[in-house]
């Protein structure tokens, strides 16, 4: 089985932090990291290797320090990385994402499965996976929480839903997007590290790929952010602080009497 | 033709149904839309696919505040399945040019709306907690959380039509009901040649676990303040004590501390109970997303400078470990003695 993964870098959300005066990332002394999502999807992908052999390929699209998230998915077992990296590709929404992306995947040659992660830590949209499916028309399974059975031709897979899981039969080609309780992703190894520091990742561009150039980046994103704030804030607090007994009892019974008042108690 | 264009009107929702039932998430779209529409000054369409809906909740529908209802109809659209649902929705929104297309962010509408989006040629936008009608231009405002939930940003989208969204399940009340409202209600047989799929639903496995965060009246949520997952009993003291149901912030979750069910936010539920007590949890607007439409909010934390507060009615600073348990004792008997 040939599986295609496709992977983002993202900063280490837990240390973002906001200027704000200007309200941007500050992205000075962030750590780089593979979307911890993506890490589901990688080890989806080798298990499957695992039982039914085959090759996978990570993809990813982004600026050249990209190439430390692919190698180190190599790291983890991946065969072999591609990165789409140039400016033309910089200020993509999901929409042209998903675009350069399946460009990037059509590049690869026949594959029978896209492994995504569900959505990537930093944008929270969940629209690539089934934005992929869509440009290359197949069909997509997300949130999927358990591969039951593959072969060849179809793969059976338990699917996240509000109310339970569904169970589908999936033809392949297919994509699909799985979620963390697949199951906890493998570590780096020695040996995948030498390897992944040797292997030549080419580096594809758009004239590399089979797309119109309108379509790419910010300008062939039909969504823009015009704007970017802090919320504000709505509501009026009344603010008690426990600094000793006196001032503990004193916090705790101005509490339950509000409870009282508004009768949730 | 969708994709670039002049002659788009209308606001559409993707309504949902199980069972025939249409599914509360129409409802709030409905009052989402309801209101993109009067400000638009455009009519509001709700399009449904199923089978065998019910009329009387196609009735409720427009009610509900739907100008027209569409329910188009299939044994194969019983159950979501992605292909035939884009591909029905993209023949109509294709034929009917609506300007404006909204789903819920659950499931099925995330999945569905990349997928048509993409095939359409439009613009989409997750998880909007707040949309409007920019003054003067028309074009629809989204806003969301944005940068792994640290800012908001306002989206638009200046000439790509339809301009879609997905909006948070439970981030807005259902559109209220007025009987006696009138609207054009259509059952229309989904075209044959859109009904194939390459994926087989061949059975479900139902969750049986007891009523979750978004359902209670009360919702005590943990977060990273805890110290570690041999505290959450502590929390979990004052959630027992108050019949209320146990969440956590994403960093909870993350360390695993308590499992993916319980996570309150944008990556996880939102929920909008009578109460919400947050312990130990600063407030990162990813998760301030999936709570600060509580009626009323309570929170606990040692930091003064906690984002929490600022969304919260009242707020106790100091140690979790010491005020919970105060708090669990005071509740205590102040039930014992009414």
């Amino acid at each position: 089985m040939r599986i295609i993964v496709p992977i983002k870098q993202v900063p280490e959300t837990g240390s973002v932090k906001m200027d704000e005066t200007t309200g941007t990332m500050i992205r000075e002394g962030v750590e780089a990291i593979i979307n911890p999502l993506d890490l589901y999807a990688i080890e989806t992908a080798l298990r499957l290797r695992q039982r039914l052999g085959g090759e996978v390929v990570v993809i990813s699209m982004g600026p050249p320090a990209a190439m430390s998230a692919l190698r180190e998915a190599v790291a983890m077992g991946c065969d072999s990385a591609v990165l789409l990296s140039d400016k033309a590709f910089a200020g993509s929404d999901t929409w042209a994402t998903s675009y350069t992306l399946s460009a990037g995947i059509r590049k690869l040659g026949a594959f029978d499965l896209v492994l995504c992660g569900e959505r990537a830590t930093d944008g929270d949209t969940g629209q690539v996976g089934p934005g992929i499916a869509a440009f290359l028309d197949l069909p997509v399974a997300t949130y999927v929480g358990q591969i039951e059975d593959a072969d060849p031709s179809q793969i059976r897979v338990r699917r996240l839903v509000e109310t339970g899981h569904e169970v589908l039969e999936v033809r392949l080609p297919a994509v699909i997007t799985v979620v963390k309780e697949i199951g906890e992703a493998r570590l780096p190894t020695l040996q995948g590290k030498r390897r992944a520091r040797s292997i030549d990742v080419p580096v594809l561009k758009p004239e590399d790929l089979d797309v119109d150039a309108g379509k790419l980046g910010l300008e062939g994103s039909p969504t823009r952010v015009v704007k970017i704030f802090r919320p504000k804030v709505a509501r009026e607090c009344t603010r008690m602080s426990v600094k000793d007994e006196a001032t503990l009892e004193a916090a705790v019974n101005a509490l339950v009497a509000f409870l009282r008042k508004k009768e949730l108690l | 033709m969708s994709g670039t264009g002049t002659h788009h009107q209308g606001v559409w929702i993707l309504g949902e149904q199980a069972q025939g039932r249409v599914q509360r998430i129409t409802y709030e779209l409905l009052r989402r839309g309801r209101e993109l529409a009067d400000k638009r000054g455009t009519d509001l369409t709700a399009l449904i696919l199923g089978h065998n809906i019910l009329q009387a909740d196609l009735q409720e529908t427009v009610e509900r505040g739907a100008d027209r209802v569409i329910a188009m109809e299939a044994p194969e659209l019983e159950y979501f399945l992605v292909e035939p649902c884009a591909a029905c929705v993209l023949k109509i929104i294709r034929e009917c040019r609506p300007e404006v297309v909204l789903a819920g962010a659950t499931s099925t509408g995330r999945t569905l709306m990349p997928y048509v989006a993409v095939k359409a040629n439009a613009g989409l936008t997750a998880d909007c907690t707040v949309l409007d009608i920019e003054k003067g231009a028309g074009n629809l405002l989204q806003t969301r959380p944005a940068i792994g939930g640290n800012i908001l940003a306002t989206i638009k989208t200046a000439v790509h039509r339809p301009q879609m969204a997905t909006v948070r399940p439970h981030s807005t009340r259902p559109a209220d009901r007025k009987p006696g409202r009138t609207g054009k209600i259509l059952r229309l047989p989904a075209p044959k040649e859109c009904l194939a799929s390459r994926i087989r639903r061949v059975g479900f496995l139902p969750d049986e676990s007891k009523r979750g965060i978004q359902d209670a009246d009360i919702v005590v949520v943990a977060g990273r303040g805890i110290k570690k997952g041999d505290n959450v009993p502590v929390v979990q003291a004052l959630a027992t004590e108050l019949g209320a149901a146990l969440g956590a912030t994403r960093d909870v979750v993350d360390r695993g501390w308590l499992s993916y069910p319980h996570q309150v936010g944008l990556s996880g539920k939102t929920i909008t109970p009578k109460l919400y007590i947050g312990v130990g949890a600063s407030g990162s607007i990813q998760h301030l997303a999936g709570m600060q439409t509580s009626d009323t909010i309570v929170a606990v934390n040692i930091d003064p400078d906690a984002h929490i507060f600022g969304v919260a009615d009242f707020g106790i600073v100091g140690d979790l470990f010491e005020v919970v348990p105060a708090l669990v004792e005071k509740i205590r008997k102040a039930m014992e003695s009414r």
